[in-house]
């Protein structure tokens, strides 16, 4: 298949290299991260409560910076436009669905006269037409975790960071949630999301990254890794242990497998 | 006794027979109120803003002197206008002593403190809230800031019900600066310490009902306000 002359240039992969983030303290949260995001993938991050997933999310969305190291997108600097994070608990302004998402594309200059076509598409996508002229914060958790997909989506991004986007909701909302990151997915958005949902991981991954302590100790395709895990703490997470008293690395699994 | 009951008795007829002389007072005290607590919004909700968002070197004794000058002695406000007023002042060509104009300025350094540093205290706590997901869309601070101002507009209004209800009370500035001419600067807190030092309680009572009326209506509105922004955000 050849590119199209107009399409936008890949910003992806996205590589970590030799990563550090030291937090208050000069306490390291995220040590010695070497790590290669590819496009197309969808990647969940799973580890215990304070693994670094949600730090390491906001160091490659660019929110935070890294203490040392570099991060690099398709082997460049800096933070590129064609990216989007949605939060566990999503901030919506104070104006209607519709007007949040217009001031997302505001943002990003999109042009006033295509900014309508865009959200009603979006709209559409998330199952959010009838609460288009809503204010949005005063629509419920789901339906404000949707309309924060919609406003991702609207950015029409190479790549989407999810915080625990359904650590919050009910079943059926969830299900919602993950049918939306399936097909933004499916259209080639690269998807990045943490979770604590063993089975979300197995249900939406292709492939795992396990963090511990600030450590990626496993990148692994979904199943190699929910069925041999190759590192002992990530098989002990797998089967449910607590891990929360466990230090150190676990046992290296084969570098090959981790950039 | 029985004065203060024919004073208050005097007072209310004042009020109901809508005499003029009172409704001259009252409703030259709610201009110059009114026109300073505008003037006073459009300087110190920005400059609240910037203190809140952006980092610049003295940010610090900024944020220092804004909090220090919310409870700026008024007549000592009123001393340095009535200065830079005067004739051998630096703005004494304008003629502006004892005018109107002079109340205003004197109420505008009273009043862009208190809306500044209390907008300030509202949108670092906007800030604090939406910080993460606006940074996360592409917004700078300085880009966010009429988003935040727009978001913690309820809450900003507050600030500036505080900043009418100090300027409503005053009385030391205006009285230095206004000179508390008959129909030209006699507002309501000047009228009753004079006609209270005159004997005359009539007029002063009438006058204080009105401004407790005022300050009742603008503590009400506040609590409004905040009512109805908890009952969205229950929503």
């Amino acid at each position: 298949m050849t590119k199209s002359p107009t399409a936008p240039a890949s910003i992806l992969p996205l590589y970590l290299d030799n990563v550090w983030f030291r937090g208050r303290g000069n306490i390291p949260l995220i040590k010695d991260f070497n790590l290669s995001l590819s496009a197309g993938t969808r990647t969940m991050v799973i580890g215990p409560n304070g693994a670094g997933k949600s730090i390491l999310l906001r160091l490659c969305h660019g929110l935070l910076s890294p203490s040392e190291g570099q991060i690099l997108w398709s082997g460049s600097k800096g933070r590129p436009k064609a990216q989007a994070m949605v939060f566990q608990r999503p901030v919506m302004l104070r104006r209607s669905a519709r007007a949040n998402i217009d001031y997302a594309l505001s943002l990003h200059a999109v042009d006033k006269s295509k900014r309508g076509d865009i959200i009603e598409d979006v709209l559409t996508k998330t199952g959010l037409t009838r609460q288009a002229d809503a204010p949005a914060h005063v629509l419920s958790f789901g339906e404000q975790q949707r309309l924060a997909i919609a406003r991702a989506w609207a950015l029409n991004p190479q790549i989407v960071f999810l915080d625990e986007p359904t650590a919050s909701l009910d079943p059926s909302a969830t299900y919602q949630i993950e049918e939306l990151i399936q097909r933004l997915s499916d259209q080639g958005t690269k998807i990045v999301m943490t979770t604590h949902d063993l089975g979300q991981a197995k249900r939406l991954g292709d492939e795992v990254l396990f963090l511990h302590r600030g450590r990626l100790l496993e990148q692994a395709p979904v199943q190699q890794f929910f069925e041999q895990p190759e590192n002992d703490l990530a098989q002990a997470f797998v089967k449910g242990e607590l891990l929360w008293w466990k230090r150190g690395e676990g046992s290296r699994r084969d570098p090959k497998h981790v950039r | 006794m029985s004065e203060i009951t024919t004073a208050f008795g005097t007072a209310i007829s004042l009020i109901f027979s809508i005499n003029s002389e009172l409704a001259q007072i009252v409703g030259l005290s709610l201009y110059v109120s009114i026109c300073a607590v505008l003037i006073a919004t459009i300087l110190g909700v920005p400059l609240g803003a910037s203190v809140a968002l952006l980092r610049f070197p003295g940010r610090g004794p900024v944020q220092v002197i804004l909090n220090a000058l919310m409870g700026l002695p008024p007549v000592v406000v009123g001393l340095i206008v009535y200065l830079i007023l005067s004739r051998s002042g630096p703005l004494g060509v304008f003629g502006l002593l004892y005018t109107p104009t002079a109340m205003i300025i004197a109420q505008v350094i009273l009043v862009t403190p208190i809306i500044a540093a209390l907008s300030r205290q509202v949108i670092e706590d906007l800030w604090a809230e939406y910080a993460e997901q606006l940074t996360s869309l592409g917004a700078s601070p300085l880009r966010a800031m009429p988003t935040l101002i727009m978001d913690g507009r309820f809450r900003l209004f507050t600030a500036v019900l505080a900043g009418f209800g100090r300027a409503t009370a005053e009385v030391g500035a205006v009285m230095m600066v206004g000179g508390n001419i008959d129909h030209v600067t006699r507002v309501m807190t000047t009228t009753i310490a004079l006609e209270v030092s005159k004997g005359d309680l009539a007029l002063a009572l009438a006058l204080g009902i009105v401004l407790l009326s005022i300050s009742i209506t603008i503590g009400a509105l506040a609590q409004l306000i905040k009512d109805r922004r908890q009952m969205k955000g229950r929503a």
